[in-house]
């Protein structure tokens, strides 16, 4: 039943003014998908939401809902949901006022207004507070309200511009669970943006990781996390030691390295600091720092390729700073980059 | 240190007698039994005040005040609304420029504003007195309108009208929706203030009265002229109560001084 194609973006480019944000972006998202859109502040995040809402209409390209090519339809006629970072609820109406806002428009009948009103407000919690005002609640609760507030519209697309980015660590895992739930039980298609790649892998289905108003990778988090195609997503999901490929050596600062077994074609390889083998191998370098992170510890190592941070398990024995050290950068565990830049 | 903590008390004092003893003096002068205005009053009596009211000129000039001030300051509040929401919202090119000429008439004396009035539009194309006093408060309470509309549309978030955009509603109905309610306050203080310098304006009404057609606060002077009765003093305050009663209503039914 479900649709694989029910949002796509062709050829999306946004601009602001003579600014281009967003450049010929393509992007496809079956119902029910929940998406991270995660990258660096700046690429384009806020305005490619900005443009699937209709507050920003697109230079170029299209935007297609269930079907219809809505790129011309105005915002309020798209049924799209979108939570804004800063919540946006209308201050000088109750929590219950807020929710009922966009029924009380298409002109809800009052049992049934009032019935889905009081469902969205006690399935955020906030049941004891309908009468408040915004002004009077935690962060966390007007979150919740401007959540109960996009869905009670039943909206065919939710999007969510960093929805946690405000909240304490605590809330922000409450918020968390909040939104997987309230996605389960309705299956509504949803868009979250966010810089906080734990973030998106535990969250979503799939990530699109973007960089200066493009697509750099898109992938499930598995993909994301174990399989970066390129330098960027690489050092964005924490691979820390990235070599650019050239003739299947290593290029370093000190010069070519030579790897021990067959390399793959590739632009470069990338290691996570717990994928160097320590103890043993063909390189040598010198702990120049130290690190205790409860499981493990880490190490800053200065070696003839250069920096190299190194992960191991907390239990081995530490090793001081000024140890000389032998270690491997095993070809098997590298993610192989396509893409060096 | 005694000197130190005397400064406050005194200080504190002077500004309360500086601010309220005009109005007390006022007031005690209008219950004088006296056939002129006189501080301290001869003996207590009403009369004056009860004369207020039979003062035909007093009655018609103050009609013709009440009249200015609200209907000015409701065309000022009409044009100055969506203006302020206009400079606050869009970029417009020259946004500085508009805010500069609006707010002219607080800068440029009255007697100016009054004299070029009456010399370049009410002379050259016979504008009736009463068309151009209502233009002349018009453009005086305008700039009032837009500074506090503006610093209130200042402090509310733009967002909320995109909220309501993607809730069904059009730009329009969110500006209506979500946008008026919460600058109702900044209204409120806007007509407040609109209306009191327009009841209280001298120097530009007084170059445009006419036959059967003066503010109250012409008469006032013009009456003094022929007669310095108390009854002046009396009309004094009752405006002054009348003031204060507006303010009251203001703050006990829209929280007036939250706003301000
Ligand atoms: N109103 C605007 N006018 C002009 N340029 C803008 C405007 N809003 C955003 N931009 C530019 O467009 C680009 C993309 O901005 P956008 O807000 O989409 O970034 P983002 O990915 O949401 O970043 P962040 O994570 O900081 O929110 C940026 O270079 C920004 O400077
Ligand atoms: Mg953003």
């Amino acid at each position: 039943m479900s649709d694989p194609k029910f949002l796509t973006l062709e050829n999306l480019t946004l601009a602001y003014g003579d600014t281009v944000a967003v450049k010929d972006l393509n992007l496809t998202i079956g119902k029910g998908e929940l998406v991270a859109f995660l990258g660096p502040s700046g690429c384009g995040k806020t305005t490619t939401m900005r443009a699937i809402a209709g507050l920003l209409s697109p230079a170029s390209g299209h935007v297609k809902l269930d079907g219809a090519d809505i790129t011309r339809v105005s915002a309020n006629k798209r049924n799209v949901g979108l939570m804004f970072q800063s919540y946006a609820l209308f201050p000088h109406l109750s929590v219950y006022e807020n929710v009922a806002f966009g029924l009380r428009l298409k002109k809800t009948p009052a049992a049934e207004l009032d019935r889905r009103v009081k469902a969205g407000i006690t399935s955020v919690g906030l049941s004891d507070y309908a009468d408040r005002k915004p002004g009077e609640l935690s962060g966390g609760q007007q979150q919740r309200v401007a959540l109960a507030r996009s869905m009670v519209m039943e909206p065919k697309v939710l999007l969510l511009d960093e929805p946690l980015s405000n909240l304490d660590a605590r809330l922000r895992l409450d918020m968390r669970s909040e939104l997987q739930r309230v996605q389960k039980e309705t299956g509504v298609t949803m868009i979250f943006v966010t810089h906080d790649q734990g973030e998106a892998l535990s969250l979503a289905d799939r990530i699109v990781v973007m960089k200066r108003g493009a697509i750099e990778q898109i992938g499930s988090p598995e993909d994301i996390y174990n399989r970066p195609t390129s330098a960027f997503v690489a050092d964005f999901v924490g691979f820390e030691n990235i070599f650019e490929l050239s003739d299947g050596r290593l290029k370093t600062p000190k010069g070519p390295v030579e790897l021990s077994g067959p390399v793959p074609i590739a632009a470069g390889l990338a290691w996570r600091p717990r994928m160097v083998t320590l103890g043993s191998g063909p390189f040598q370098g010198t702990v120049r720092g130290a690190s205790f992170a409860g499981n493990s510890r880490e190490y800053l190592l200065d070696t003839s390729l250069g920096p190299i941070k190194a992960e191991v398990d907390a239990a081995l024995p530490p090793h001081e700073l000024g140890a000389e050290l032998a270690f491997d950068l095993p070809i098997a565990a590298a993610a192989a980059l396509r893409t060096f830049g | 240190m005694m000197a130190r903590n005397l400064f406050i008390p005194i200080t504190l004092g002077l500004v309360i007698a500086f601010l309220i003893g005009p109005f007390l003096i006022i007031v005690a002068a209008s219950f004088s039994g006296g056939e002129t205005l006189a501080f301290p009053p001869q003996g207590f009596s009403l009369r004056w005040i009860a004369k207020v009211f039979t003062v035909e000129s007093f009655r018609d000039s103050f009609f013709m005040s009440l009249f200015l001030a609200v209907g000015g300051t409701l065309v000022a509040l009409i044009l100055g609304i969506p203006a302020s929401y206009a400079l606050s919202r869009y970029k417009l090119p020259g946004a500085e420029t508009i805010r500069t000429i609006v707010s002219a008439p607080i800068i440029v004396p009255g007697i100016i504003v009054g004299l070029s009035l009456l010399r370049y539009i009410v002379v050259p194309f016979q504008v009736g007195i009463t068309l151009a006093l209502f233009l002349a408060h018009t453009a005086l309470i305008l700039p009032y309108a837009v500074r506090v509309v503006s610093a209130s549309l200042g402090n509310l978030r733009s967002d909320i009208e995109e909220a309501a955009v993607l809730l069904g509603s059009s730009r329009l109905g969110a500006f209506f929706r979500v946008v008026l309610p919460n600058i109702r306050g900044g209204i409120m203080s806007a007509f407040i203030l609109g209306f009191v310098t327009s009841f209280n304006q001298v120097p530009v009404s007084l170059f445009l009265s006419g036959p059967g057609v003066r503010t109250l606060p012409v008469d006032m002077i013009a009456y003094m002229e022929i007669v310095f009765d108390p009854s002046v003093a009396a009309l004094s305050a009752l405006l002054a109560f009348m003031s204060i009663g507006i303010v009251f209503l203001a703050e006990r039914f829209l929280g007036f001084s939250r706003y301000v």
